[in-house]
């Protein structure tokens, strides 16, 4: 057993739906008890879909248990083929059903429907959602792609957008723009809009886009083998990593790498005098492997922050984030408990987090900024406008989205020139950090504790790992008076850097307590 | 007028899109702020919490769940040794907490663990700090608030008895809607305790002359369990509108003697102010037709009200799960319409799109493509998470139904949905 309150992932079931929803003409029969059809409303609430997820599931109550489950499958899979014709149709069980072990690839075929069934094995106690969405695409793929003569022209499929996808909606537009503007056709792009008949001409394609290897990484290895189909490793997110992309493609389609670049903002809005307060800004990174992977190149590269820490929650890639942790001189984290992130996070003490909706409440808690990089996210990263990641306007996103949540230069310099003014002191907080407004201040009481006793200072007890990480490490050293006043005259958002480096300096100099000259040495030694 | 009360019932089963009894965890634990509910189950047991919970998750919730690993289900680990280790792990971690609920799922059931025999163990070895209990919110037993109905059922064997001629109000309401409660008893002379209690040490006591009266219409096990306690219900509608509070606090006043005098003393005022401020919101919703799609077991009293307060038509009434006996007063209230038990999605779709209704009521997964098809809907899960019992929350439960109706009326014209409006063939299964 495993204590969870919050997971990354769902179960691999939840991964199947976002297959099936992503496509047309495709219905899922789930074998599943009363109330797994919770998992609609992801649908229809956060990506705010306009129908029903194409899922049919059986509603087996515990009176039925005792007699006939198969029946029961059975019965609801010829109504759901009779009801909505599908081209094709996927059955599966959730984790209950997997419990009391009928067969519904066997049931199924028993029924003889007209339309290729496949059956998913999706072993719920040891697998979770990505591995669901990657098996999922891998078996239709399989059971569906026919032998199929190349396009005249060149062109390639696009693989992994899907249903509940972060950005995958605009990320769709941005690449397909690249490949435009290569002159590049686009075959099929799958799962996403994609019919079980689109799925069968897959092969055509000279080769194949692999957007979120997490979703299609399975799929593109089997139409390598089975279709000669070489597939794209670059995930064009960010200005650097969209150039070698294109190239890439260039040399999988053999013509010339081509790539408007007029609309790309980034390189210059980085370059501004107004960035160079995010100089060796500290992050940390956290999500799907891929996303951490991407950005953090973008972070080091295109931005200038520091990278103190990564990791990933999918284990499916903990061998590829553990060696890019070790391209970053940094500790890889691969777990999916979100305490454990948090931990690391207070331990870090980082200046910006880059992670999922999780993470952007551990910052809330911590009182670190934070921006949304990957899923899971909640209905307001499922966004009206447009808001690529990937591409040339992806860059752009990026750049916005990473500077934000920051305190932007000007702002920040005002600050600390002004921290004695009651509009700037220290306890008013950044204007947009709402929740870092003090006791006390103008407007009477707040709900709030005050900046000084942010837990950037203190780490809340939330968990005894916690509480034993930060006791561990600097418990001998103690803050004389003087020190610790001096401490508080460093602006707040900066202060936990301060603390951390100073206790740190402290220990590697044997020091048992900390002193104001023994701050403004480790400031010296720290400086940059 | 005998209104529902002898009307036949459309009874059907097939796929049914509701939640699970374990989603009544997320206002219960809120209710009860020294517990925790420990899920024993799996990985989509903890997803759907933290779905239905929502941004809730993160205000360090007290609810957890235990998720079963392979080991636990080939027999490769004891699960009840691995259960006694993740419960001293939780304790640890939370010594806030006094009451532990182990909350059964669809997985824990279908492999038997034995949860009840857990929680004996576990109370004992916790004890007397932390009582240890146990129910269950699992799918193949429990529709949504029956997960509520369970949880207080557990709660009963376990209350002190008492000879006293005791009141005993049951379900978990808002804090705010209690305490209103609890003043127009108070002020007609009646003291009474709460099921449940916000603290452990305030559990109400139960005998053979207590008396109860339940607050909410899906407790059928919690009033057995009563029952069984000796303890004897007070019939009544529930307390929703200003004439189902009315009819409520006159069946709580009969039952105690209370004069004509004292119950006007106590009610004139509030219930004055109730049906003017009804009457405001009633204007959006009078000669409107409305269905429910099973969800809460509320359903017949929300239409009562709706109906008979608010001028609306009902025209299906859909309920997870229909208790003869607790509704009797209720269905006598409710005018003529079809009633259905239970759910074949589909089947229940293709009437609701044949009657067209002006308002719908259903679940998350199903509003928003009603909507794209041109049907108005009310989400249902805010009927249970907001106040809306009693005198001064009756105007507002009206509002929770006029609002999509009036939003209806001020986007037309400038800004039609996509899909809606025009004629469109049925749902298909994909877009």
């Amino acid at each position: 057993m495993k204590l969870a309150v919050w997971t990354y992932e769902g179960p691999p079931h939840v991964g199947a739906m976002r297959v099936a929803t992503a496509m047309k003409g495709v219905h899922y029969v789930l074998h599943a008890p009363q109330g797994d059809t919770y998992a609609d409303l992801l649908f229809t609430m956060i990506e705010r879909r306009d129908h029903r997820p194409p899922v049919t599931y059986t509603t087996f109550q515990a009176r039925d248990l005792g007699s006939d489950t198969a029946t029961l499958f059975k019965d609801a899979a010829l109504a759901a083929y009779e009801r909505f014709e599908p081209q094709a149709m996927i059955v599966g069980a959730s984790c209950t059903a997997e419990l009391i072990q009928d067969d519904p690839g066997g049931l199924t075929e028993a029924l003889g429907l007209p339309v290729p069934v496949v059956a998913l094995d999706l072993p719920s106690y040891t697998r979770k959602e990505l591995f669901g969405t990657d098996e999922t695409f891998y078996q239709l793929v399989r059971h569906l792609a026919r032998p199929i003569q190349r396009t005249e022209r060149v062109s390639c499929n696009i693989l992994g957008p899907l249903a509940l996808g972060f950005r995958h909606r605009d990320d769709l537009v941005e690449v397909k723009a690249l490949l435009a503007g290569m002159g590049i056709d686009v075959n099929v792009v799958a799962p996403l809009g994609a019919a079980p008949a689109d799925l069968a001409r897959l092969g055509a394609a000279h080769f194949n886009v692999v957007l979120y290897p997490e979703h299609a990484e399975a799929a593109a290895r089997w139409l390598e083998r089975e279709h000669d189909q070489p597939w794209t490793k670059t995930i064009p997110l960010g200005a650097g990593a969209t150039r070698d992309f294109v190239a890439e493609v260039a040399r999988l389609a053999g013509i010339e790498a081509r790539l408007d670049e007029d609309r790309l903002r980034q390189p210059w809005w980085s370059a501004s005098v107004d960035s160079t307060y995010l100089t060796g800004k500290r992050v940390f990174l956290f999500g799907d492997a891929t996303h951490v992977r991407a950005l953090a190149r973008v972070a080091r590269d295109e931005m200038g922050f520091e990278v103190v820490g990564l990791g990933c929650y999918n284990r499916e890639f903990a061998r590829d984030i553990r060696s890019l942790a070790r391209d970053y001189g940094v500790e890889a984290l691969i777990t999916d408990d979100y305490l454990e992130v948090e931990a690391r996070i207070a331990e870090l003490a980082p200046e910006l987090i880059l992670g999922t909706q999780m993470e952007r409440h551990i910052g809330k808690r911590l009182g670190i900024p934070c921006a949304v990089i990957s899923s899971p996210v909640h209905v307001q990263d499922f966004p009206a406008r447009h808001s690529p990641f990937m591409g040339v306007e992806g860059a752009n996103v990026l750049f916005d989205t990473l500077v934000h949540p920051l305190v932007m230069g000007l702002e920040e310099h005002l600050l600390a020139m002004f921290r004695d003014d009651p509009e700037f002191s220290d306890a008013a907080g950044p204007s947009h950090h709402g929740h870092l407004a003090p006791a006390g201040s103008a407007g009477g009481q707040s709900p709030h504790p005050p900046a000084l006793h942010s837990p950037a200072l203190h780490p809340p007890a939330m968990s005894g790992r916690m509480r034993d990480g930060h006791d561990a490490s600097p418990a001998a050293l103690i803050w004389l008076d003087g020190a610790e006043r001096e401490l508080r005259k460093v602006p707040f958002f900066v202060r936990g850097k301060a603390r951390r480096n100073t206790e740190k300096f402290a220990q590697d100099q044997g020091l048992a307590e900390i002193s104001v000259e023994t701050l403004y040495e480790a400031k010296a030694h720290y400086a940059r | 007028m005998t209104g529902c009360a002898q009307a036949p019932v459309l009874r059907e089963r097939g796929q049914h899109e509701v939640f699970c009894g374990l989603t009544g965890i997320v206002w219960l634990h809120r209710k009860m702020p020294d517990a925790f509910f420990l899920v024993v189950g799996s990985r989509t047991c903890a997803h759907l919490l933290q779905s239905a919970a929502g941004v809730m998750i993160f205000a360090e919730p007290r609810f957890a769940t235990a998720i079963l690993e392979e080991g636990d289900l080939a027999g490769l680990k004891d699960a009840n040794e691995e259960l006694d280790r993740t419960v001293a792990q939780l304790l640890e971690r939370r010594p806030d907490v006094r009451r532990l609920f182990l909350v059964g799922s669809c997985p824990s059931e279908v492999i038997k663990l034995d949860l009840a025999r857990a929680a004996e163990r576990l109370n004992a070895a916790h004890a007397p700090h932390t009582a240890v209990l146990n129910y269950s919110g699992s799918g193949i037993e429990t529709t949504f608030t029956q997960g509520e109905d369970a949880c207080l059922a557990a709660m009963v064997p376990a209350l002190e008895r008492t000879d006293d001629a005791n009141l005993v109000l049951v379900g978990a309401l808002p804090d705010v809607v209690e305490d209103q409660a609890l003043a127009l008893l108070s002020a007609m002379g009646i003291a009474a305790q709460v099921l449940p209690a916000r603290r452990a040490g305030e559990a109400p006591r139960v005998g053979p002359n207590t008396r109860y009266a339940l607050l909410q219409p899906f407790l059928g096990d919690t009033a057995a369990a009563l029952d069984r306690a000796g303890a004897t219900r007070i019939a009544a509608p529930f307390p929703f509108g200003e004439e189902g509070t009315t009819a409520w606090l006159r069946a709580v006043a009969d039952a105690h003697g209370v004069d004509d005098a004292t119950f006007a003393r106590a009610t004139d005022a509030p219930r004055a102010r109730a049906r003017k401020a009804v009457s405001t919101v009633a204007e959006t919703l009078s000669g409107k037709r409305i269905s429910f799609l099973p969800d809460s077991q509320m359903e017949p009293s929300l239409a009562r009200f709706l109906a008979r307060e608010c001028g609306m038509e009902p025209v299906e009434v859909g309920t997870p799960y229909l208790h003869s006996a607790i509704m009797a007063e209720e269905l006598a209230l409710l005018p003529e319409c079809r009633l259905s038990e239970g759910q074949d999605v589909e089947r229940q779709l293709d009437r609701l799109r044949a009657d067209a209704p002006d308002l719908t009521v259903c679940g998350l997964g199903l509003a928003n493509p009603l909507e794209a098809e041109g049907l108005t809907t009310k989400w249902a899960i805010e009927l249970v998470f907001t106040p809306v019992h009693f005198y001064e929350q009756a105007a507002d439960l009206a509002a929770l139904f006029a609002r999509p109706l009036r939003r209806k009326g001020l986007l037309l014209g400038s800004n039609t949905p996509r899909g809606s409006g025009g004629v469109k063939p049925p749902v298909l299964a994909a877009e």
